[in-house]
């Protein structure tokens, strides 16, 4: 089995008020020298047999039809090695 | 013969009844669409309300687009059939590509209710036909995910086209682009608002004003007259 990782983050130049609110909090709690969040959606798929280009594709083409709204958002797509003590 | 208006019951679907019951009050006949069937019933029309559909889980209106009524919803509003998606209506048109652009959470993060003052930017859609241009009205606000958002290019195109159908009035309660309350597509049969009309059809409730029928009887005298 293997997981396959799905970032998904508003477009650059959309405003993202969920970030800004994290963003000032941090002075509040001792944390310095930041001077901007943004704040997106990680999708974890465990995926069943191995995970070649076929099964990348298909992940792909449903991030960006499905987990991504590409009008207004960006994604990414990369397999994560799972440790087998984590099993 | 009247017209018969579907009305989409999704679940998390909160203003079907009042959807139908406006429908009853402009004199058409409603008719109760389920989000499971992939017929529509032979409706002259179809009216996706407000709520939150599937819980508005991954984004507003994301997993209502996928559903079985909306593959017939998408198929025939391309072909011309009038839709008219109010609040999360608005969202599952913007996520199902009829309608430009997407909508976000209200910029000040907050829940919001109210009245709220719009004008009638374009009165030429199968929705708008019985007000007026540049006439403004009240209707009640209420949503969570109401910011309009689009590239540059897209409000540039919507806003020399005449594509901008309603637009808020002296505050803007969600930080949508251009102030941009609702829009429509370039035939003029899909239109998309964030403020809901089906509650300002009797004088007894909402803002006390009927602002909202226009908005079925304009559809009403488009399909009878048709």
């Amino acid at each position: 089995m293997a997981r396959v990782v799905v970032d998904v983050m508003l477009k650059p130049e959309i405003l993202d008020p969920q970030g800004q609110a994290v963003q000032r909090a941090l002075p509040r709690l001792g944390f310095e020298g930041i001077s901007d969040v943004r704040q997106g959606k990680r999708f974890e798929l465990e995926v069943d047999g191995p995970v070649d280009e076929a099964a990348l594709a298909r992940i792909h083409d449903l991030a960006e039809s499905f987990l991504a709204n590409t009008v207004i958002e960006d994604f990414t797509v990369r397999v994560e090695e799972v440790a087998e003590a984590a099993k | 013969m009247t017209a018969r208006i579907g009305v989409v019951t999704f679940p998390g679907s909160l203003d079907d009844r009042d959807t139908q019951r406006a429908i009853r009050v402009a004199g058409a006949e409603p008719v109760a669409l389920w989000h499971k069937d992939k017929d529509l019933k032979q409706v002259d029309a179809v009216v996706l309300c407000g709520g939150f559909s599937y819980g508005d889980y991954l984004r507003a209106g994301a997993i209502a687009r996928f559903s079985p009524v909306m593959d017939s919803v998408i198929d025939q509003a391309k072909a011309g059939l009038p839709v008219l998606g109010i609040c999360n209506g608005f969202q599952i048109l913007t996520e199902a590509h009829l309608l430009p652009g997407g909508m976000l959470g209200n910029d000040h993060l907050h829940f919001i209710c109210r009245d709220q003052k719009l004008r009638v930017e374009n009165a030429d859609t199968a929705w708008t036909t019985d007000y007026t241009a540049g006439q403004e009205i009240h209707i009640p606000l209420k949503n969570m995910d109401g910011r309009y958002v689009a590239d540059r290019r897209t409000l540039d195109e919507l806003e020399a086209e005449g594509r901008v159908a309603f637009r808020y009035m002296d505050f803007n309660p969600n930080g949508s682009l251009n102030d941009i309350a609702g829009i429509t597509n370039a035939a003029g049969n899909v239109v998309g608002l964030m403020p809901h009309p089906e509650h300002a059809v009797e004088p007894l409730i909402g803002t006390g004003r009927t602002d909202g029928l226009p908005f079925f009887t304009s559809i009403l005298k488009k399909l009878v007259n048709a």
